[in-house]
């Protein structure tokens, strides 16, 4: 598809979109072919309450939570602490449902086929992290800060740092994958991804918070991240991207 | 109090790293009754295959669940069997579809050839027009169920919003 493409990379703000990704975002190139171009049909209400999957303990396994200490070695970079509560939209805690993440080591490389990105694999970091939110609803990762990388959307294109997270919630339709990303990176600007999220307060929502409670003295920097799972239905249905 | 639910966020090229290290394709065990593979394409609108997708199927009544990673082919497989239908529905798995390129999975369902009477009761499929109905139904094939997905075009696969 080496077609030109003059589309801007980044789209002015638009507040209207409110938290929904713009899904068809011209910026954002892998989106031409993929994302549906008629409108989506609407379920009967009853859908939306219809429960999910449920995960036990016995998937996870000791140093799911810690991708620091899943090799022989530790891998190389700034060991960080993320953390935070999964919620509904009344603000209760989703208890006991998987969080999955996945991330570039420090040197921005996915350990991954695909990934070309002439920087080193660490030995000692595979980037694959899961667990089960507690009673609080709360899930916990040991971690190092991934770096940023280049990809081939535009010229001169690097992604944020960032972690990618999947969650289920106990519906069917909470089901959310996403990214986290750090505060204050200087590739926001210029990145269609983070972007498509069209409205700059909903965008906040996907920027972890630096927190010195959190931080282990002589260890690891804190962050903390907070999710919200909405439901599908009426009142949360986003709009149809026709 | 409503909380603004978190933005959703393309799954990207790397998910297999963390979401398919460990096979869960299988819903049922190969030598059970029924047993059959489900397996199928998913197609962009250029009618390229996508092999950086990830497709995740449930089955509300039983309570299984599972999910495939594409092959460089765009191809995923699953060993299932049938569903029992929910009251007044025809039998069938809802699927989310992620890929590189979706900022958020999309919704659809797969419903089964097998069922005509059941799919023409079927609330939801029979408001459908017959073109957009028949992207729902999967087709017997050597023995499997084969259920392709097309994001775009004069065929595409029927979208739900949720």
């Amino acid at each position: 598809m080496a077609e030109p493409d003059e589309s801007p990379i980044v789209l002015p703000d638009d507040p209207s979109f409110g938290p929904e990704v713009q899904v068809d975002y011209p910026g954002y190139r892998s989106t031409r072919w993929r994302a549906p171009k008629r409108p989506l049909v609407t379920l009967p209400e009853e859908f939306h309450a219809l429960e999910g999957p449920v995960y036990g303990h016995e998937l996870i396994e000791e140093f799911d939570h810690d991708l620091t200490r899943q090799h022989e070695g530790e891998p190389l970079g700034e060991r960080i602490v993320v953390t935070g509560r999964v919620l509904d939209e009344d603000g209760r805690p989703i208890r006991n449902t998987l969080v999955e993440i996945w991330q570039a080591n420090a040197a921005g490389r996915y350990r991954h086929v695909v990934d070309q990105h002439p920087a080193p694999l660490d030995p000692n970091f595979t980037g694959a992290g899961r667990c089960l939110t507690d009673d609080e609803g709360r899930y916990r990762f040991v971690t190092i800060k991934p770096g940023s990388y280049p990809w081939g959307n535009h010229e001169n294109a690097w992604r944020p740092m960032h972690i990618h997270f999947s969650l289920f919630g106990h519906e069917f339709t909470r089901r959310l994958v996403t990214q986290m990303y750090f505060p204050g990176d200087p590739l926001f600007e210029f990145d269609p991804i983070f972007h498509s999220v069209r409205d700059p307060k909903s965008r906040e929502l996907l920027i972890a918070r630096f927190d010195l409670e959190t931080t282990q003295p002589e260890w690891a920097l804190g962050y903390q991240w907070d999710v919200v799972l909405g439901r599908g239905g009426s009142g949360t249905t986003p709009m149809e991207n026709s | 109090m409503t909380l603004p639910r978190t933005p959703s966020q393309t799954v990207g090229p790397y998910y297999a790293i963390g979401l398919t290290r460990r096979p869960q394709n299988e819903l049922a065990g190969r030598g059970d009754p029924g047993a059959v593979r489900l397996i199928g394409q998913l197609i962009d609108g250029a009618g390229t295959p996508i092999s950086d997708g990830m497709i995740e199927i449930w089955d509300a009544a039983g309570r299984r669940w599972g999910r495939s990673g594409t092959d460089a082919d765009g191809r995923f497989s699953f060993v299932v069997t049938k569903p029992a239908p929910l009251p007044g529905q025809a039998p069938r798995f809802d699927v989310f579809v992620f890929a590189r390129g979706l900022l958020r999975h999309e919704l659809t369902r797969i419903y089964f050839p097998d069922e005509a009477e059941a799919n023409v009761r079927d609330p939801v499929l029979s408001s459908l027009a017959e073109a957009d109905r028949q992207t729902l139904v999967a087709v017997q094939e050597d023995g499997a169920m084969r259920f392709d997905i097309r994001m775009q075009g004069d065929r595409a696969t029927v979208f739900f919003a949720h």
